[in-house]
């Protein structure tokens, strides 16, 4: 990778009531690709993604040190306000959870927390999101609805929407399709490759074959560190190190 | 034969378990049949409407008029909720939201021992204490009062139905997954944000569940009220004047009114009516707790 990254994470190092869940991470997130984020349960991938947009904060007694550079600009140690880095990136996580309100709040929600107020612009936005993620077509009839009633997998699209309404740079996602059918799995890659066009994407994953079928870029982790990282091609067809040669057979996962 | 004896075992203790549930089944109704038939005389003998809306109580003349007792009621009980919605919500807010989860470890045992003491000791603390605060504090308002009022009734009951409705509403608060709030932080909204329009709109049907029980309790709590409320049988214009609640007429003169037989059926009327209040306001509250988690 010449080109600058995204994201570029150095040095970083997190621990939560003295135990380290993170040790010395150095990656960098490239541009409108999709980096996976791959590793067995308990590896410290979705912490890391956390951190990304800072939702650590809500953690007791961790410690953070290192850097992280969004936009030339340090997320970790800015003096600028969170909502707004927040604010370039969605969340997708393992379950969608969708906010106690109607299909259409939910969409408007980032929107009208934004301050936009008119309800023409409300609108439009809602419905180009919601056909940005095949859902409009199911629900046109019913925005009014609770979003609770949808199914899991319109949930998670309309998760998905939410976070797009908010016009984001990078899309996060937390293992998007641990709780969906293969159906609705295979929909939301679809997206995701679609959507790497205008994004930039960090999906977090322990599915192998998922990594397989959409990462442009990997990052391998164990045990709070990173082990390896490189270009999709490259780290499958030729792992560097034995660790990754192992996980790759499925020696342990 | 062991097969068979071990199946007649089973069938006989899923029937010993089944009739006891019944009789918890219709525990409530034998109790409303009773107060009911004890109360037949009087509903029998005096209109309804005069029961219920009269202000006249003189039992020796045959005049019974309930309302200072139901209005005393829903002066003391609706008191307590105004004084309770924002203690409780926003202290259990502050608990589970902003404070360390340390906080809630020491509240817990503290919470706990307070709903455990008995009604009597609020009372008497009442009188030694919320009494004369309560005399001060009429006096702010330019009102002569004895401080045995309404006022002294609401804040012992604020103090003994707190520890009752902040125990649920921590429960609440604490059962919304975290992901929720992740999920409004990472639109870009506030802590303050969140708290507004997502998790007290995902607690709601849960926050009105709570007050509608704290309600109930405040309705029928008897000792520690009537020990501060002053028991006198008039209509209450305002906070600071006395108050006579139904629990406290029934506590207060039961056992001295066998002179009188319509005396002792007017008393089970008076219990009657606490009861139809509190089923009425459990139902309603159940009913508005459905309509509300449609959206949560």
């Amino acid at each position: 990778m010449n080109e600058t990254p995204k994201i570029l994470i150095s040095n970083l190092n997190l621990s939560i009531d003295k135990q380290d869940i993170l040790k010395n991470i150095n990656v960098k997130i490239p541009e409108n690709k999709i980096t996976v984020l791959l590793g067995p349960s308990g590896c410290g991938k979705t912490t890391l993604l956390k951190t990304l947009n800072r939702l650590t904060d809500l953690y007791e007694n961790v410690k953070i040190n290192g850097s992280i550079i969004l936009d030339n600009e340090d997320i970790l140690h800015t003096k600028s306000d969170i909502t707004k880095i927040r604010q370039k990136m969605g969340l997708l996580s393992q379950r969608p959870y969708p906010l106690p309100m109607s299909i259409y709040g939910n969409v408007s929600y980032g929107l009208k927390i934004k301050g936009v107020k008119k309800k023409k612009m409300l609108d439009e936005k809602v419905e180009h999101y919601l056909k940005a993620v095949n859902l409009w077509e199911e629900v046109r009839e019913r925005l009014h609805h609770p979003a609770s009633a949808l199914s899991i997998g319109q949930q998670q699209r309309l998760c998905l929407a939410r976070g797009l309404a908010v016009d984001p740079e990078i899309i996060l996602a937390d293992e998007p399709t641990s709780a969906l059918d293969p159906l609705s799995s295979q929909s939301i890659e679809e997206m995701f490759t679609i959507l790497k066009k205008d994004y930039t994407l960090v999906v977090v994953t322990h599915i192998l074959r998922q990594a397989k079928r959409i990462a442009d870029y990997v990052v391998f982790m164990y045990l709070g560190e990173v082990v390896e990282q490189g270009p999709a091609d490259e780290f499958f067809s030729s792992p560097k190190m034995d660790r990754t040669k192992a996980y790759l057979k499925g020696a342990f996962n | 034969m062991s097969g068979l004896y071990r199946k007649w075992i089973d069938r006989i203790n899923e029937a010993w378990m089944f009739v006891f549930l019944l009789l918890i089944i219709i525990l409530p109704f034998i109790l409303a049949a009773g107060l009911y038939l004890k109360s037949y005389l009087i509903i029998s003998e005096n209109h309804l409407s005069d029961l219920l809306f009269t202000d006249i109580w003189k039992p020796a003349e045959n005049k019974f008029g309930f309302a200072p007792f139901i209005i005393s009621s829903v002066w003391v009980s609706l008191s307590t909720l105004v004084l309770a919605v924002p203690v409780c919500l926003l202290s259990s807010i502050y608990i589970t939201q902003y404070a360390r989860s340390s906080v809630l470890k020491l509240m817990q045992p503290v919470i706990d021992i307070l709903a455990g003491i008995p009604s009597v000791i609020y009372g008497v603390w009442g009188v030694l204490m919320i009494v004369p605060f309560s005399v001060k504090a009429a006096e702010w308002f330019g009102i002569h009062t004895t401080g045995y009022n309404i006022f002294s009734g609401a804040l012992v009951l604020l103090v003994m139905i707190i520890p009752f409705i902040l125990n649920i509403l921590i429960e609440i608060f604490r059962i919304i997954p975290e992901e929720l709030s992740e999920a409004s932080l990472s639109l870009g909204a506030t802590k303050w944000e969140t708290i507004k329009f997502v998790l007290l709109r995902k607690a709601l049907p849960g926050i009105v569940s709570a007050f509608g029980l704290g309600l109930s309790r405040a309705f029928g709590e008897t000792i520690a009220v009537l020990m501060v409320v002053g028991n006198v049988i008039k209509i209450p214009h305002n906070i600071f004047d006395a108050g006579y609640p139904l629990p406290a007429l029934i506590a207060n003169n039961y056992g001295e009114m066998l002179s009188i037989p319509k005396y002792d059926s007017a008393l089970m009327f008076a219990a009657l009516i606490l009861l139809a209040v509190i089923l009425v306001f459990n139902f309603a509250s159940r009913v508005l707790i459905m309509r509300l988690e449609r959206y949560a």
